[in-house]
């Protein structure tokens, strides 16, 4: 890897770093924006020669436990978040992903990478995405103007949605510094079932069935042998008020005795399994193995891994099935593959981990049409003109 | 009423009508042309009344290659185009302008795919609300948004203006239900967005699209998630004396972890109307009513409404009365989903849709009962109260044209409140004409250029649905 000399600019204020990037884009400056830096692997990489840092814009804006809603500035860690809704019994639907573990970096996660990358979790299935948990931001775009859209409140359909468009969008259109989500309460107690033994194709059979019933299941997956036992695991997680968990537990233990369900496992271990397959740590070592994140329907994941066949050196399944984690050699050669297979499927691949060199070489995010790449770019320009933030992160020239 | 304003029709458009006319006719089959007045008449308004503009012609195509077709032909001609689900709309974003093809959806009306598997439905835009849940009740799903015009609303429209419903509480609104949507651009480029899977691999352009009132292109079918559907539901009605008190007993609920699926509330003159109406079994004796649902198994339906019948008695509740029947909670529904029709029964009103901090009800409630009372007019208040989606029913006569003045001042009054105390100016019923002009209150000049830029991305000159959402003067180009 080639090492950069870059300035960071460390704005204490909104206004400070619309200031700052009125003064780049004069420049014709490009600006990386930076948070707590533990995602830096993700993306296209940067050539740019300076940093935009939120981490002096940080802090709890408010927080309404009684509206469960909270907004914050962009550079506050996530686990302060974490911690204080903690205190309410609330959290944030999502479950957002730690991404330390896979590129071993140091730091931490802050709310406005989180908004930049619509980070989510195992929950996403039952509560949704970060995007649908975020009702309102503010940003600086590439203008250097300071914009604002949605609000504080969960029904809002005043004018378009730039909060969406700006969740996941990697940076590329604005400096967030500012985000308002929803919150839901933390639920009492948690319990999965966990299943031995079932291959691919049966394994997601059982979870689409799980996720069909009216048992309101917030968990599902389906991880390989050699990820923590020597046999493949089924996990459905359920989740709320004591009483009520026992009884879909063995409701759905009973729907899944043709499967062979019989265990289930309480709250320590089942949160300690999410965790791990929310921040997909059985996928961290070999480190020299690149990760792909690909989102398709259910019922076609076990024939997409089939279809990558031999460059797939090790996979599991979350979100019933519908999200499919897979490593596999880091060249440009699987990289194709991976993409041949789905493409067929419909759905979308993510390279989430990489050499830089392959970074450089192979689309990261999925490869968009000329006319949806059109789009992209057209609002792209519509924020940020000159290409101020995050140039090329996203795609080339977005 | 007169108070929305409309762009002066363009003469060079109405000029070549007969050209336009002959030109859309070679692109669409037999019948899916409108021209006749007396037939163009049934779209020259939506829900929003009051206000009207005959179209210029109207087109109904059957596919979404015929959409692309009359969207490029329109492009090119330099015609204004108003799309056009069911005509529900009670913000006006399906009202045409005299310079205008109207496109309805209507013809596309299937029901394309139904994955139970999978969880999710395609259809085709012009499918109704309840048609999709209906077609996969029997095996036990549903789809979650429900908007009280359901019956008749379509799945196009819905996305047009993100539409929310009773049970957006827990099941989320029209957004957080679209897996993926085709969409025609004005150029008449076919776009696939989303798909059967969830999130996006590029930037969230689905996001953007739903809720963007048909600004940014037409879409003509769309991915919807299917849930699966509880063992059991349970309306239950809560009377109140105050409306303070039932406005703490939901501040309470939501405090201490429950998410009811519904929580909708009614007041005196709310109840009045739509007990009278449906039958429903509300109590008249009381200021103010929480239609609550909880869902689950009995049992587990039994321990919420313990729960939540302890939180109401607390606050004073005055009368508990459950559901003991199906047919008594299609009841306690129909009676609040009908609320605007039962009301259009005794009075003519516009229906406000502001949303407000859950915290700030109380007295969101109070000033909308003076602001409307110092107008010398009645209000019937029916809401979200989960969410803080307010619906005051301002009445009034629609033949005194001082009173629909009178009215609308009022309707604007309350909902720059909903903004000033911290909320917005619409929860779900979109911007459409009615709040168009009200945009700068709740956005800077800056915040509404960057919507405008961005809209202009897929509509450079201002082509599609035109005279909604933004103020007239001040737009943005490219």
């Amino acid at each position: 890897m080639t090492q950069r000399m870059v300035e960071t600019l460390n704005p204490a204020s909104e206004a400070e770093a619309a200031q700052l990037v009125l003064e780049a884009r004069a420049k014709g400056r490009k600006l990386d924006i930076v948070g707590g830096g533990t995602r830096a692997g993700l993306g296209r990489p940067s050539h740019a020669d300076t940093a935009i840092s939120t981490a002096k814009m940080a802090g709890i804006a408010f927080y309404e436990p009684a509206e469960m809603v909270i907004c914050a500035e962009a550079g506050t860690p996530v686990r302060e978040i974490e911690a204080l809704i903690a205190q309410r019994g609330q959290m944030l639907p999502f479950e957002p992903m730690d991404h330390r573990g896979l590129y071993g970096t140091p730091g931490e996660p802050t709310i406005g990478g989180l908004v930049a990358g619509n980070i989510s979790g195992p929950r996403r299935i039952s509560a949704g995405a970060a995007r649908d948990a975020l009702i309102g931001l503010r940003l600086v775009n590439g203008r250097g103007e300071i914009i604002k859209n949605g609000g504080r409140v969960m029904k809002n359909v005043t004018g378009l949605d730039l909060v969406k468009l700006n969740c996941g969008a990697q940076g590329t259109l604005g400096l967030v510094t500012q985000a308002t989500f929803k919150l839901l309460p933390k639920p009492e107690c948690a319990a999965s079932i966990v299943i031995r033994r079932l291959d691919d194709k049966r394994a997601i059979e059982a979870l689409s069935i799980a996720l069909g019933s009216p048992f309101s299941v917030s968990g599902a997956a389906h991880i390989s042998a050699g990820m923590g036992r020597e046999f493949p695991r089924t996990f459905l997680r359920i989740e709320g008020f004591r009483a009520s968990v026992d009884y879909r537990i063995a409701s759905l233990l009973a729907l899944l005795e043709p499967f062979g369900a019989k265990h289930a496992l309480e709250d320590e271990y089942s949160e300690r399994i999410w965790r791990a397959i929310g921040d997909a740590t059985f996928l961290t070592t070999p480190e020299e193995l690149a990760i792909w994140r690909v989102s398709l329907a259910p019922s076609k994941a076990a024939d997409f891994v089939a279809r990558v066949g031999a460059h797939a050196q090790a996979h599991f399944y979350d979100w019933g099935g519908g999200l499919v984690w897979l490593s596999s050699e880091a060249t440009p050669d699987a990289a194709a593959t991976i993409r041949a297979a789905l493409a067929p499927l419909g759905g979308h691949a993510t390279l989430v981990r990489a050499p830089q060199e392959l970074r450089e070489t192979i689309d990261v995010f999925e490869p968009l049409s000329a006319p949806l790449m059109q789009i992209t770019k057209g609002v792209k320009t519509s924020f940020d003109p000159d290409g101020v933030f995050n140039a090329g992160r996203m795609y080339a020239g977005v | 009423m007169s108070q929305i304003a409309f762009p002066t029709p363009e003469p060079g458009i109405i000029e070549r009508r007969d050209s336009i006319l002959a030109g859309l006719a070679a692109l669409l089959p037999m019948g899916s042309l409108i021209t006749q007045e007396d037939e163009r008449r049934a779209f020259e308004t939506d829900a929003l009344t009051a206000y009207r503009r005959l179209p210029l012609a109207v087109a109904l195509p059957t596919s979404t290659e015929e959409v692309s077709r009359v969207l490029k032909y329109c492009r090119d001609a330099g015609i204004y185009v108003v799309p056009r689900g069911a005509g529900t709309s009670l913000s006006g974003g399906a009202i045409p302008q005299e310079d205008a093809i109207v496109v309805g959806l209507s013809k596309m009306s299937r029901i394309i795919e139904i994955n139970l598997t999978d969880r999710y439905a395609r259809v085709q835009a012009g499918v109704t609300n309840l048609a999709i849940s209906e077609a996969v009740v029997a095996d036990g799903f549903f789809y979650a948004p429900d908007p009280s015009s359901q019956l008749a609303c379509t799945i196009g429209g819905n996305i047009g203006m993100n539409s929310g419903g009773a049970h957006c509480l827990r099941y989320g609104v029209t957004t957080n239900n679209i897996l993926g949507v085709t969409l025609v651009t004005l150029d008449g480029e076919i776009i696939e967005l989303g798909g059967a899977h969830l999130d996006s691999g590029g930037l969230d352009l689905l996001g953007l699209m739903v809720g963007s009132e048909g600004q940014l292109g037409i879409v003509t079918e769309a991915t919807v998630r299917l849930l699966r559907a509880a063992e059991g539901a349970r309306p239950v009605l809560f009377g109140f004396d105050s409306a303070e008190d039932a406005g703490q007993c939901v501040a309470a609920i939501i405090g201490a972890g429950l998410i009811p699926v519904a929580m909708e509330y009614m007041d005196r003159l709310a109840i009045e109307i739509c007990e009278g109406f449906a039958h429903a079994g509300y109590p008249l004796d009381v200021e103010a009513m929480l239609i609550i649902e909880v869902e689950g198994s009995e049992a587990e339906m039994e321990a919420q409404l313990a729960k939540i019948n302890a939180i109401a008695t607390a606050h004073g509740v005055k009368v508990i009365r459950e559901s003991m029947s199906a047919m008594e909670s299609a009841l306690i529904w129909k009676g609040r989903k009908s609320a605007f029709g039962a009301t259009g029964r005794i009075a003519d009103y516009i229906c406000m849709d502001g949303t407000v901090p859950t915290s700030r009800l109380p007295e969101a409630l109070r000033r909308t009962g003076e602001i409307v009372a110092s107008y010398g007019l009645r209000v019937a208040n029916v809401f979200h109260a989960g969410d803080g989606n307010m619906h005051p029913l301002v009445l009034y006569n629609v033949n005194d044209e001082a009173e629909q003045a009178k009215a609308e001042a009022a309707g604007n009054e309350l909902l720059k409140l909903c903004v000033d105390l911290g909320g917005c100016l619409t929860g779900e019923h979109g911007v459409g004409i009615e709040k168009r002009d009200l945009m700068p209150h709740q956005f800077n000049p800056q915040d509404l250029a960057q919507q405008m830029r961005v809209r202009a991305v897929f509509d450079p000159d201002w082509r599609l649905n035109p005279a909604k959402v933004f103020p007239l003067a001040g737009r943005v180009l490219a």
